[in-house]
């Protein structure tokens, strides 16, 4: 700081978020430099911030990997589960406890790769839980491997020539199997990220957001992109903002809010009219 | 007098450079000996936010003045 001496002033951060929402004692935390996950998760504590929630009514759920890491670092009710197991866990914890906002954070393998089943009854259940899908389309934490989200042609420890096969679309799926919030953002934009996330985290059902995101150590090193400002840079070339995942654009990928309904009753709450009618 | 004030904190800075990337202010700069931020031109920020929205590791604060003359 440079202005200490300012007798007049006081100088307030101008946001809470990182004293209010972090367990600082865990800094730093083990993302590569230029991680797109700590992007996401500084956005993920601004919302909390902003919605005014207190430490306690939050449950942050994650899975294994480099996303499921985030748990430890974020000051609510925390659970690192297994592999692919976290939206389970957190349906369990939104039918037992209904006042809870309940958060899970999962990787692209994590999310609908080992745990693909129960990404989908997650979302045909319309279980109210807010899914923030950090897609770097990697297993970032096991070494590189190619993921259910690695872009056909693309290098990964796995596919050294290239994935030949063709890459899955995360909206796409969770609209198909009835997620009643869906959104795709990129970490090139943080505030739009948050923006998102705000919205997601007051939705009633299970809302979904796919955050693409930068593994500068795997994803980026073996596809021409070492440098997070060279990923990042790509996602502003290689994205449009769109009105569904279909559309299509000179072969960029869709961005934008694709779903958002408000109609279709929360599983909790259904199961909790039927036993009390 | 400026409004606004930047501190980076070197423990937790792994030395990105996307701070760089967005400020529009070019209120930082990657030191020599390791690559980590400096808020060299903390004078010049705005305000805008955009470098502790960005920042992957926790690691910059901006700050807003308050109760002084602005
Ligand atoms: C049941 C089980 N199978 C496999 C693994 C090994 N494993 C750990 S993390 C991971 C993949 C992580 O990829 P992703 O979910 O995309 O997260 P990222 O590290 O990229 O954030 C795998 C396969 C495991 N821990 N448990
Ligand atoms: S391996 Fe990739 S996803 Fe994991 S912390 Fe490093 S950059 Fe992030
Ligand atoms: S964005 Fe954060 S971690 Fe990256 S260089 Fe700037 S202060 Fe350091
Ligand atoms: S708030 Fe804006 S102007 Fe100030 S240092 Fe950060 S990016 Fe630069
Ligand atoms: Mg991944």
């Amino acid at each position: 700081m440079v202005n200490e001496n300012d007798a007049e002033a006081s100088f307030v951060p101008m946001s809470s978020a990182p004293d209010k929402w972090l367990r600082k004692e865990h800094l730093p935390h083990i993302w590569c430099p230029g991680c797109g996950i700590g992007t996401i998760l500084r956005q993920v504590i601004e919302q909390f911030t902003k919605l005014g929630w207190k430490n306690d009514d939050v449950v942050f759920v994650t899975g294994i990997g480099c996303t499921g890491r985030a748990s430890g670092y974020v000051n609510a009710q925390t659970l690192h589960t297994i592999h692919g197991r976290a939206l389970p866990t957190a349906t369990g914890i939104k039918m037992a406890r209904p006042d809870m906002h309940v958060v899970a954070m999962l990787g692209d393998g994590d999310g609908v790769g080992i745990g693909g089943n129960h990404f989908i009854h997650a979302a045909k259940r319309n279980i109210g839980v807010t899914a923030i899908v950090v897609n770097n389309r990697i297993y970032g934490m096991t070494g590189g491997q190619v993921s259910p989200t690695t872009p056909q042609g693309s290098k990964s420890t796995t596919t050294p020539y290239g994935n030949v096969e063709p890459s899955m679309d995360v909206c796409k799926l969770a609209l198909g199997a009835g997620a009643t919030f869906v959104a795709r953002v990129h970490t090139a934009n943080p505030v739009y990220v948050g923006q998102i996330i705000g919205r997601a985290l007051q939705h009633d059902g299970f809302a979904v957001v796919e955050v693409l995101s930068q593994c500068p150590t795997y994803f980026g090193r073996f596809n021409g992109m070492p440098d997070p400002v060279q990923m990042l840079q790509w996602f502003k070339e290689n994205t449009f903002m769109a009105k569904s995942p279909e559309d299509e654009k000179e072969g960029k990928i869709p961005i934008g809010v694709f779903k958002d309904d408000k109609t279709t009753p929360e599983l909790s709450k259904s199961y909790r009219n039927l036993w009390e009618a | 007098m400026n409004k606004f004030d930047v501190s980076v904190d070197t423990r937790l800075c792994k030395a990105c450079g996307l701070c760089v990337l967005v400020c529009p202010k070019k209120v930082f700069e990657l030191r020599d000996e390791d690559g980590k931020s400096v808020p060299v031109n903390a004078l010049a920020c705005i305000g805008c936010t955009q470098c502790y929205q960005i920042c992957p590791d926790f690691a910059i604060t901006v700050y807003k003045k308050e109760g002084a003359l602005a």
